[in-house]
This record gives C-alpha cells, sequence and structure tokens, in this order.
C-alpha cells in the first residue's frame, strides 16, 4: 500500500500518478519495522498559541531539506489568541509531501496531530476512516471537553474507532523531559509543540540538525529556553523510538525532481524575491509604500529587510497614502510598488485611476482573501478579479497578472514589473491567501537568465521646436516616454484631467477624450502575453478545463485522476486576465464543454462569456480553503458524463 | 546670499534665473481678481532665489482652484487627486534626495479630505514645503463652507448656516509635530517671498497657511489684514528674537498662569519671539491669539523652526547603512536563501 490510509477509490486520492511503491525495509537505525510510502499529508491542530504554525514550518523545512516535493496549507484564525481551548481559536497546518511531483496539499490528512480537544473537533470531519490520530491526552480534562461541546471524551466512548488513535500525554511528557532545565512549569509547557515535532520527525524519517540549528538561532537571546526546545524536540524522537505506542516508522523517499537547485518557498517570499529582482534586472530603485494588512504584510516584512539592494519601504498612514507614496516614486523613476489586499485595494481605487491617466508605470499586489469588506482576513478566496479589472470609475484598463503556484509569485511578479515597466501602466499582481502562505519546492533560477527589465528613460525633447511632448506615444508598444525629473529640457506637468495627445496639456475637447480613453484601452489590449497552452495529452478531450490563480493545484490534481479513470479532459491555466491570451477564444472554441472552478461565484466565468460568448460552466466555493482535488474530479466525472448522455439521448 | 541646507543634495544651477524661467506656456485659468494670481508670480519670482536646477524642482498638487498651480509653473509637476498631495510628494521626496518638492494645496485639500496626509507628513517630517491656500471657502466646487469656514457660514450647501467649528491650520500642524509652521498672506509679496524663503531654508517638512482671497464665493475674508488702514492694528508680525507686538499701542505678555494675552504697552513686558523654542507652547498659544471673528491679533511669519531629524534623510542613511554591513545586495544569494538542495542531473 503506498498510503497510510485505506481507500476504496481506485485512484488513491494523490495528485500525483506515480506506481505504487512497494515496501522494503529501510536500513536500520532502528529495530522497528519500516513501512515505505509514496505520499503523506499531515496535519498539525491545536490552539492559536500552541504554536503549530512553526511546527508545520520546521517540519516542512526539514521535508524540503529530504528532498521531497511538497505543498503545505496554514490555516489558522484572524485573532491573534483566540479564547484558549475554543473551536475559533483552532490554528493548524497541513502539510503533503511525497516521493513524486505533488500539487495540492491534499484533499484529507493520514495524520492528525490534536494538541486538544478543539483541535481534534475541529479537524475530525476532514479524516478519512483509517486516519492516524495523535491526541495530547493531558488536554482532554472535563473542562476542556466541555469548552467544546464533547459531553463525554470522544478517546474513551467509541467515536474514534474508525481511527487509529495514539493517545499521548505530550505536555507531561514534556514536563518529565525539561524538569532538570529550571524553567518554570508554564514556560517548559510551551515546548510540547516541539515534543510532538520530535514524534513525528522521527515517524517520518526527517533529518532534524535543520531544526536545531534553527531553535539555537530563534532563540540566541535566551539559550535556556533554546535547549528546552531543543530537548523537548529530542524527548520527542525518542518516544517514538522506544514507545510501543508507534509500532513501525514510515520512509518517503526523495521525489525525483528536474535536476537542479531547489529551496522550499512561500507565496509570498517568492513574490517578495521578484520583487527585489525586478528592481536588479530593471537597474531602478525598488520603492514600496504599504499599509499593513493580512495576508499581505509579510511582503512589506521581508522587503524592508533588503536595503542593501537599495530598496526603500515606506509603511504609510493609509491605503491611499502607501499607493500614492509609490505613485510619486514613479514618478521619480523608481520600481513604486504597492502592497495589499481586497479592503485595501477599494482603497487605492483613485490613485490606480491616476496611475492610468498618469500611464506611469506602478505594481498593485493584492493578496487575496475573503470578502467583502473585511470577510475572513487570514482565509483564502479569488474574488477580487473584477475588482482588479473594473474597480475604478471611468475606462481604465489595468492589466492583470496571477500566479498559480507559491513558487511562480516570483516570475508573476517580474512578469507584472515588464509589463508595467514596457507598458507605462499600472499592473495588479493577483495572488491569494493560499499561495501567500502555502509553500513548494523551488528550483532556483540563473540570474543571469532573468529577463532584462532595463527601461529608458527619456532624455532628450520629442516635439517641435526642441519642446517635449510627454503624451507622444511609442507606436509600437503605445506606451509614453519617463522623463524623470531631473532631466534638463524636459520639465512638464501631467496630472488625472483628460491631456490632449501628445502635448498632455489640459484638454476637454470631445474628440481627443474619446480618442484617449481609445487609446488607454488599446495600449492594454495589445500588451504582449504568451499564448495559453492547452494540456489535452490523448487529443480527445470534448471537456476543457479553465482555472485561473492558486486553483491550479487542485484542478491539476482532479485532471490527473479522471485521465487515470481513463476520462479525456483538456486543461488550461490563465496567467494572464487582462490581457487574455491572443489564443484563448479560439481554445475555448475547441471544445464542447468548458468548465471554469474558482473560488468566487463565476467572476473569470463571466468575463469569457462576455469576450467569447462561449457557454462558459461556473463551479464555485467561497470556503475560505482550496478546492479538494477530489472535489473537482467529481465535477469534470460529471461534466464527462453529461456529454455522454446527451449524445445516447 | 541666503544658504539652503536643504537643498543640499540638489544640483545647483548653471547660471541665473529669473522669474520668466519659471512661467509657462498655459493660460493661467483662475478667475480674474483671484489671490492665486499673486501667489503665483511671488512664488515664480522667488524661485530663482534658490539657486537650484530647474528640473529638480517639483510641485504636486492635490485637486481644487489651488492645485491648478504646477501647471503654471515651468519645473516637473503633478496635478493629482483629492487630497493626495503629501502623499505622493512623500514618495517622490524620499527616493529622490536630489529634489526640491513643493505641495500646493487648499483648505479644504489639505484639511479636509487630505488631512490624514497632512498631519503624518508633518510628524514624518519629509523634507517637503507645503503651501496651503487657505481661503475658507469650497471654490472650484463652487461655494461650500470649508474645514476652516467660520461658524455660522451662510454658503449653498448650510443656508441657514455652517454647524462645524473650523479648524485652526496651525495649531493642527503643531499638534502635529510640525517642525516648521508659517503664515503669510497672497497680496503681500514680501513678506510671503520672506516666509517661502524661511521655508525653503528649514530641513523637514514646512507647512506655509497662506491667506488667500477668493473673490467670487468669499471676497474680503481676510481684507482686515490687508486694508492699510486696518492692518497694522489687526496683525502681529513674527520676528525671531523680536518683542511680539500688536499695533501701535499693545504687545503680546505672558500672564501668571502662563497664557498669552494681549496687553497695553504700558502693562508688562513683551515677549520675545523664540521660532527655534524646544517646547511648542508659545507656538501653540500664538496660534490662538486671534479674535474668530474679526481675525484682530491675527499672528503672520515664521511661529516655529526647529530642528528635527528628516525621513528621507534617515532613510537614506538606512540603506547606505544596510549596504555597509551587509555588503551590496546578492540577488543570487539572496534567493538561494539558507536552506537548499541540490538534485542531481
Amino acid at each position: 500500500m503506498t498510503s497510510q490510509v485505506d481507500q476504496s477509490e481506485a485512484v488513491d486520492g494523490s495528485d500525483g500518478d506515480g506506481p505504487a511503491v512497494p515496501a522494503r525495509p529501510a536500513s536500520g537505525r532502528t529495530a522497528k519495522p519500516i513501512r515505505r510510502l509514496d505520499r503523506v499529508i499531515i496535519r498539525f491542530a491545536g490552539d492559536s498559541g500552541d504554536g503549530m504554525q512553526l511546527t508545520g514550518d520546521r517540519f516542512t523545512s526539514e521535508t524540503a531539506a529530504f528532498g521531497n516535493d511538497l505543498s503545505t496549507l496554514p490555516n489558522f484564525p484572524a485573532e491573534i489568541r483566540a479564547p484558549a481551548g475554543t473551536l475559533p481559536g483552532v490554528s493548524s497546518f497541513q502539510l503533503h509531501f511525497a516521493d513524486h511531483d505533488i500539487l495540492t496539499p491534499g484533499d484529507a490528512p493520514d495524520v492528525l496531530v490534536a494538541m486538544n480537544p478543539a483541535a481534534l473537533k475541529a479537524n475530525l470531519p476532514d479524516l478519512p476512516a483509517g486516519a492516524e490520530v495523535i491526541v495530547n491526552t493531558d488536554e482532554f480534562t472535563k473542562r476542556a471537553l466541555a469548552k467544546v461541546g464533547y459531553a463525554a471524551d470522544p478517546l474513551g466512548d467509541g467515536s474514534l474507532e474508525a481511527f487509529r488513535v495514539h493517545p499521548v500525554p505530550l505536555t507531561t511528557l514534556t514536563l518529565e523531559a525539561l524538569k532538570d532545565s529550571g524553567l518554570a512549569r508554564k514556560d517548559a509547557e510551551r515546548a510540547k509543540n516541539m515534543f510532538a515535532l520530535g514524534l513525528l520527525s522521527w515517524m517520518y524519517h526527517r533529518p532534524t540538525h535543520g531544526t536545531e540549528l534553527f531553535l539555537r538561532q530563534k532563540f540566541a537571546k535566551k539559550p535556556e529556553i533554546a535547549e528546552a526546545n531543543v530537548a523537548a524536540f529530542r524527548a520527542g524522537w525518542n518516544f517514538g523510538e522506544t514507545t510501543e505506542e508507534f509500532a513501525v516508522s514510515y520512509e518517503v523517499p526523495p521525489a525525483e525532481l528536474a535536476p537542479g537547485t531547489y529551496r522550499n518557498i512561500s507565496g509570498n517570499l517568492a513574490l517578495s524575491y521578484g520583487l527585489v529582482a525586478a528592481g536588479e534586472r530593471s537597474g531602478l530603485p525598488v520603492f514600496l509604500g504599504s499599509y499593513p494588512i493580512t495576508p499581505a504584510s509579510d511582503i512589506l516584512h521581508e522587503l524592508s529587510k533588503h536595503k542593501n539592494f537599495g530598496v526603500r519601504t515606506f509603511q504609510a498612514e493609509d491605503e491611499i497614502a502607501g499607493i500614492g507614496a509609490a505613485l510619486g516614486a514613479a514618478f521619480g523613476g523608481a520600481l513604486g510598488v504597492t502592497t495589499t489586499s481586497g479592503p485595501g485595494v477599494a482603497l487605492k481605487s483613485e490613485t490606480i485611476g491616476l496611475a492610468v491617466s498618469l500611464e506611469l508605470p506602478l505594481l498593485v499586489v493584492d493578496i487575496q482573501r475573503g470578502g467583502p469588506s473585511t470577510g475572513l482576513p487570514t482565509k483564502t478566496e479569488q474574488a477580487d478579479l473584477l475588482q482588479a479589472m473594473f474597480g475604478r470609475n471611468g475606462e481604465a484598463p489595468v492589466p492583470v497578472v496571477a500566479p498559480a503556484t507559491p513558487a511562480e509569485c516570483f516570475g508573476a511578479a517580474l512578469d507584472a514589473a515588464r509589463i508595467a515597466l514596457t507598458y507605462r501602466t499600472p499592473v495588479f499582481l493577483l495572488s491569494d491567501g493560499y499561495l501567500a502562505n502555502g509553500s513548494e519546492p523551488w528550483k532556483l533560477p540563473e540570474v543571469g537568465e532573468l529577463p532584462d527589465l532595463r527601461v529608458e528613460f527619456a532624455t532628450e525633447p520629442n516635439g517641435p521646436g526642441g519642446s517635449f511632448r510627454p503624451y507622444q506615444r511609442d507606436p509600437r508598444t503605445l506606451a509614453r516616454p519617463w522623463a524623470v525629473p531631473g532631466t534638463p529640457g524636459l520639465e512638464h506637468r501631467i496630472g488625472g484631467i483628460e491631456k490632449q495627445d501628445g502635448t498632455g496639456n489640459i484638454s476637454y475637447d470631445p474628440a481627443n477624450h474619446d480618442f484617449m480613453v481609445r487609446t488607454r484601452q488599446a495600449k492594454v489590449d495589445n500588451i504582449a502575453v504568451p499564448d495559453v497552452e492547452v494540456d489535452d495529452p490523448s487529443g480527445e478531450a470534448r471537456v476543457l478545463v479553465v482555472g485561473w490563480g492558486s486553483t491550479y493545484g487542485p484542478i491539476t490534481a482532479a485532471v490527473r485522476r479522471v485521465r487515470a479513470d481513463g476520462g479525456h479532459v483538456a486543461q488550461a491555466h490563465l496567467r494572464h486576465l487582462n490581457p487574455f491570451p491572443a489564443n484563448l477564444g479560439a481554445v475555448l472554441e475547441r471544445y464542447e464543454r468548458v468548465i471554469v472552478p474558482e473560488m468566487n461565484l463565476g467572476q473569470l466565468a463571466l468575463l469569457l462569456r462576455a469576450r467569447y460568448l462561449v457557454d462558459a460552466q461556473s463551479y464555485n466555493q467561497v470556503r475560505g480553503l482550496p478546492f479538494k482535488a477530489a472535489q473537482l474530479a467529481d465535477v469534470l466525472h460529471a461534466a464527462l458524463g453529461s456529454l455522454d448522455a446527451e449524445e445516447t439521448r | 546670499m541666503t544658504d539652503f541646507p536643504a537643498l543640499r543634495l540638489v544640483p545647483k544651477a548653471d547660471g541665473p534665473q529669473s522669474a520668466k524661467d519659471f512661467k509657462t506656456d498655459q493660460e493661467v485659468r483662475w478667475c480674474p481678481g483671484c489671490g492665486d494670481y499673486a501667489i503665483l508670480a511671488a512664488v515664480q519670482s522667488f524661485m530663482p532665489e534658490l539657486g537650484i536646477r530647474r528640473e529638480n524642482t517639483v510641485f504636486v498638487s492635490g485637486i481644487g482652484c489651488s492645485s491648478r498651480f504646477p501647471y503654471y509653473m515651468n519645473t516637473y509637476g503633478m496635478h493629482s487627486i483629492h487630497g493626495r498631495a503629501p502623499a505622493i510628494a512623500t514618495g517622490l521626496a524620499a527616493s529622490r534626495p536630489d529634489l526640491s518638492v513643493w505641495v500646493v494645496t487648499g483648505d479644504g485639500d489639505a484639511l479636509s479630505i487630505g488631512g490624514n496626509h497632512l498631519i503624518h507628513a508633518l510628524r514624518r517630517n519629509v523634507n517637503l514645503k507645503i503651501l496651503l491656500f487657505n481661503n475658507r471657502i469650497y471654490g472650484l466646487t463652487k461655494g461650500q463652507y470649508s474645514p476652516t469656514s467660520e461658524v455660522g457660514k451662510i454658503t449653498k450647501s448650510t443656508p441657514m448656516g455652517s454647524l462645524d467649528a473650523p479648524f485652526n491650520p496651525l495649531s493642527l500642524a503643531i499638534g502635529a509635530e510640525a517642525s516648521f509652521v508659517a503664515r503669510t498672506i497672497d497680496s503681500d509679496r514680501q513678506h510671503l517671498q520672506s516666509v517661502l524663503r524661511a521655508a525653503a531654508q528649514h530641513e523637514g517638512t514646512a507647512l506655509v497657511e497662506i491667506y488667500q482671497n477668493c473673490n467670487i464665493f468669499n471676497d474680503g475674508a481676510f481684507e482686515v489684514l490687508k486694508e492699510p488702514g486696518t492692518r497694522d492694528e489687526a496683525l502681529i508680525r513674527l520676528e525671531h528674537g523680536q518683542p511680539v507686538l500688536a499695533g501701535a499701542g499693545h504687545h503680546v505678555v505672558r500672564d501668571p498662569d502662563g497664557e498669552l494675552r494681549i496687553a497695553p504697552r504700558s502693562e508688562g513686558t513683551a515677549i520675545v519671539h523664540d521660532a527655534h523654542a524646544a517646547s511648542p507652547s508659545t507656538a501653540f498659544a500664538l496660534t490662538r491669539l486671534a479674535d474668530a471673528d474679526t481675525l484682530h491679533h491675527t499672528p503672520v511669519g515664521v511661529l516655529r523652526d526647529v530642528s528635527r531629524p528628516v525621513y528621507d534623510t534617515q532613510l537614506t542613511e538606512q540603506l547606505a547603512r544596510a549596504e555597509e554591513r551587509q555588503g551590496r545586495g546578492d540577488l543570487a544569494a539572496l534567493l538561494a536563501g539558507s536552506s537548499t538542495w541540490t538534485v542531481g542531473g
């Protein structure tokens, strides 16, 4: 068997299609049997104060260092410390790792680590029968059980019979391990997440050196805390090695990835690095104007660390000032960037319109989250597409770029910068909470092979009599010259009032306005974007599934499943939402049925229907969570089935 | 020649300039008789004094009558959106220390829709010179009351009189930790230019409130401060290091409780104006002297001019320090981070 979970499905729930690997004993560091698996999904769950995100991050780093392919899904409440022990306070981190190429954090965990009753109750519905559940029995007190509505202790009432439950007194064992540490009980208890990490690291043969190094660095100023965490971590490992509770451990061999040097990276980090790289490759100083907002703040934090790249970060007084400052810097010749989430985009709309009118390069990064209004700040959604497309007064077209995976955020940032700099326009970069916080292995690019983004500022007058015409366009790109202050002879004034073509002087002339509106639209419509690639290996598909953004993982996993079942389905994933790839209309026409899964109520489908008169069918979910591969596979199966049924009728 | 320490990073002009160099070919479109004309002329003839390259000067404005100003200055300029000029100018100044950046705004633009950006620019102390044209009315939208209009103002939007208490822009600025606060009047070119000079010398954000007449919707709002027959009694002309006098027969004294008061010259001793005082208390008290109804005892000149760290200077220093400590950024090293693994080919 290749999974710890027996599943009746023919396809094992893996989003990979790798062959089952027969069990073989691994060379022994332990007398216990070792079972070989091709993939595992683990979910760590506890109180938001239990350090579950850190635990997950560390397990991820160990797994990356080991060489597995992986995909992660952090899931946490917006409250920093929600009331302890309650269902809303549960924070979790899911990690899927495998010996083959995988695309999603997995539909259902094979292993759940539940630090308290709330964590068990909140996550139980996601567990398939046969899943392993490691529970911290110390927290299963009457009071804690009552807090989440357990009338009886689920560990004793038989309600968990479908699962393989490992009751472990994590707190007691941690305290025991640290009894000589000199730490107060409360401080020692806090290391129980590291005990759990140690146990899981033993179960899956993870390398431990990195975690010990990490702990000693993180707590460099409090060596006693560092050593306590290391001790708890080792105690967890040793517990696994010696206890009879865990009879076997598991081995997931490294994945066969394309040759190269890899690191693990989250979407927000990749996006931050993409911005730094865009600055380096364009030769322009990066200026980030931003206001803290979940889930985008990490980009502000990250870029503020890279001042030695000439990156300026400005924490503004509000969202409007954040983009205003970025636009002011762009006027001065910087690569202006603002980062935010949906509510912030709403506030920035007027300034984005000004940037459209000024025709200056500007990156607007929207890490989408659940909406409307404050919505679900820490949960994912992709419902800002229409806001990005149309959320401004007047005709104000803005290009839209959307990465499909965490690692792709790097290239998407470079691509957005290319468009902004080449066409002198604001550009939307639409990521989301899932991409932002999720992570995956990333093959490091060769810096010298990254796109050349160098720009030429205007240096010479371009009008009659040595005058400068700020709106005299490049006939190919329709971009206007970028003449930055400090350039003699090119002094000019621009603003949000309609401008006369060429001179840029204020103009209320009806024909000129009509011309300028159409020209700004044409400029965006003519932006060069690559054709969308269609994955249709059999060439026999009649159903096309079209996605954009972070749904790439689950859609692709679902497509693999359908194909493994003998179904023919074609897939296209859009990285450019405005303009659409030139071949998109022709691609859509080729298929009898077009399915568009989105984490919104059908925004891309609306655009496709409007633009191409195609009967695109939406499949929607707005639960603040990514799609599951199985769910989308069902949708695709149903589409194939309905086509067959129509034919037999 | 005046020294402008705030402009030390701005390239010097090759030769002498004249007011004409700063005029554009655009037809000025303010109403005939508007106070903005006088301010424009005063600024255009003042700029050559700075001795910096014209192309390194930028005027940024928001929306409103005053905000058309950049179109008439032959420098770089941006006519942006309502209230946002301080934010946009902050980004420009913070990324280009070689520029002299000016913001032109009005009472509605700076104190109503853009109030947040104004106070934060002031507290941050970015190297910006903010010219706030205060005519106590909305002109461009045709005559609604503004956040500096007197209570009870009858306008199109307040036919029974406005209800809300106005801002005192200079009190607000001092409360927002402004390092330079001054007031002048559109029609007094000499005084206006002396204040511009002091503002241009100041390192950090300078707020210059310019009383400006809107002859269409609020004509004569500041007449008492301009008329030869009344102005000498109504104005308190502040000069650093000089006694604070109020008209021919009065001066400003400090009462035992610390409050400032207008008193006959025979009574007590006039306070001596100290624009550089570390404490903002006296400057704040001066902003409160004027009678709200009659404008009598309105101080003009530089109320406060203190030295404080400048945001953009410090930002640039942080970049230099980071490079000194870590070396110039190496992109390949950044991307690789500390934990990589290699898959063989």
